[in-house]
C-alpha cells in the first residue's frame, strides 16, 4: 500500500505540473514544475512522509533504466549520427571539458569570497 | 504444424507489449550484472549495454522501434514521477544548500549557460543541422528533464537521451582527472561541478570517490535541472534556434 500511495503523491503532482505548464503556457517541462512544488511543499511541511521517501529511492536508485527505452530510439537516428558525428563528439567532449574546468573554477572563487573570516557564522 | 505455430506465436509476441517490456527488463538485468562484475568501470555503464543489446536484437529479430517502444514505454513513463522524486534528495540536501547557497546558485546559472551554449556553438562551427543543435542544448541535463527542454525546443527527446549518456560518461570517466590536473581537492567544488557536468552518472561516479562530494554532485544536479529547465529555452531563444 505504502508504494502505491507514494506514487499517487509524485503522479498527483506530476499532473499538477502538467496542467499549470499548460494553463500557464510555460516552456518548461511539466514534471520539472511538478518537482518544485513538491519541494516547496516538503520546505512547508518540514519533512518527508517514508511511503514517498522510500518511492522516490526506488525510483532514482535505477533511474539508468528508465531511459533505456529513448535510448534504444538511436537506431532511428543512426543516418543522423553518421553524417554528424563529428560536430557531435567534438561538442560533446570540449564542452564537458570546459564545464567541468570552469565549473570547478568558479565554485572555488565564489567560496572564497563569501566565507571571508569575519563574517563566517560557522 | 508445429513450425507454423511457432512463427505465429513469433508474430503475435513481436506485435505484443510483452516483448518489449520484458526485452528491456532483461537487458538492463543482464548489462546491470556485467557492470557490477566489471567494477562499476563508467565505460560499460548499464545504459550503454543495454541500449547496445536492445538494438542488436531488434535490428537482428527485424523489429521496429514503434513496435518495441509499445512495449518498453510503460518503463519511460516513469521518467516523469521519477523528474518529481527529485525534489526528494534536493531536499534532504538542504542543510549543505543553506550554508552555501550563493557560490552554488551563482556556478549553476554560469554552468547550465556555459554547458548549453558551448556545446551547440561549437556543433554550429563544424556544421550541425538545426534539429541536432536542439537536441544537444539540454545534454548536461538529468536525462528526464534533458528530454522534457529536447521536446520543448523541437529537438529529438530520443537523441538527447542518447547524448545526455554519452556526455554523463564523459564526465564520469574524465572529472576526476581534471580536478586533480587542477589541484582541486575540495569535495563541494569537485561534487557541484560534476554533478552540473555530468547530472546522475557523474553523481554515482562522485558518490564512489566520497559521501560528501556525492551529496553536492546529487544537489547541483537537481537545481540544475531546474534551472535549466527555465533558462536553456530562454537561450536558445536568443540565438533563434526554438
Amino acid at each position: 500500500m505504502n508504494l502505491i500511495y507514494g506514487l499517487t503523491v509524485l503522479l498527483v503532482y506530476q499532473l499538477i505540473g502538467e496542467v499549470s505548464v499548460h494553463a500557464l503556457d510555460i516552456p518548461v517541462p511539466g514534471p520539472v514544475v511538478g518537482m518544485a512544488l513538491l519541494f516547496l511543499t516538503l520546505l512547508i511541511r518540514g519533512g518527508v512522509t517514508e511511503p514517498v521517501e522510500r518511492t522516490a529511492e526506488g525510483l532514482l536508485l535505477h533511474l539508468s533504466l528508465l531511459f533505456v527505452p529513448a535510448g534504444v530510439g538511436m537506431m532511428v537516428h543512426f543516418d543522423r549520427l553518421a553524417a554528424e558525428w563529428l560536430p557531435v563528439l567534438s561538442a560533446l567532449v570540449l564542452s564537458t571539458v570546459l564545464t567541468l574546468v570552469s565549473t570547478a573554477w568558479l565554485m572555488r572563487g565564489m567560496q572564497r569570497l563569501f566565507s571571508d573570516p569575519d563574517s563566517r557564522d560557522g | 504444424m508445429a513450425e507454423r505455430g511457432l512463427a505465429s506465436l513469433w508474430v503475435y509476441l513481436a506485435a505484443s507489449p510483452l516483448l518489449g517490456l520484458t526485452a528491456t527488463l532483461l537487458a538492463y538485468s543482464l548489462a546491470y550484472r556485467l557492470y557490477e562484475l566489471a567494477g562499476k568501470r563508467p565505460l560499460l555503464h548499464p545504459v550503454v549495454i543495454a541500449v547496445a543489446l536492445l538494438i542488436g536484437f531488434l535490428v537482428f529479430a527485424d523489429i521496429h522501434y514503434r513496435d518495441y517502444f509499445a512495449g518498453a514505454q510503460f518503463v519511460h513513463f516513469l521518467l516523469g514521477p521519477a523528474t518529481v522524486a527529485l525534489a526528494v534528495p534536493l531536499y534532504r540536501q538542504l542543510p549543505k544548500l543553506r550554508r552555501l547557497w550563493a557560490p552554488i546558485l551563482i556556478t549553476i546559472v554560469f554552468g547550465v549557460s556555459l554547458a548549453a551554449l558551448s556545446s551547440v556553438g561549437i556543433a554550429w562551427l563544424l556544421g550541425a543541422d538545426l534539429e541536432t543543435l536542439r537536441s544537444l542544448a539540454p545534454k548536461s541535463v538529468t536525462a528526464p528533464v534533458a528530454m522534457g527542454i529536447s521536446a520543448q525546443l523541437g529537438g529529438l527527446p530520443s537523441l538527447t537521451a542518447v547524448l545526455v549518456v554519452l556526455t554523463g560518461i564523459l564526465g564520469a570517466v574524465i572529472g576526476n582527472r581534471l580536478f586533480s590536473w587542477m589541484r582541486c581537492q575540495d569535495d563541494s567544488v569537485k561534487g557541484v561541478a560534476m554533478g552540473i557536468t555530468a547530472h546522475g552518472m557523474g553523481t554515482a561516479r562522485a558518490f564512489q570517490l566520497s559521501r560528501e562530494m556525492g551529496a553536492f554532485s546529487g544537489l547541483a544536479m537537481a537545481l540544475s535541472a531546474l534551472i535549466s529547465a527555465f533558462l536553456v529555452p530562454v537561450l536558445m531563444g536568443l540565438f533563434e534556434l526554438t
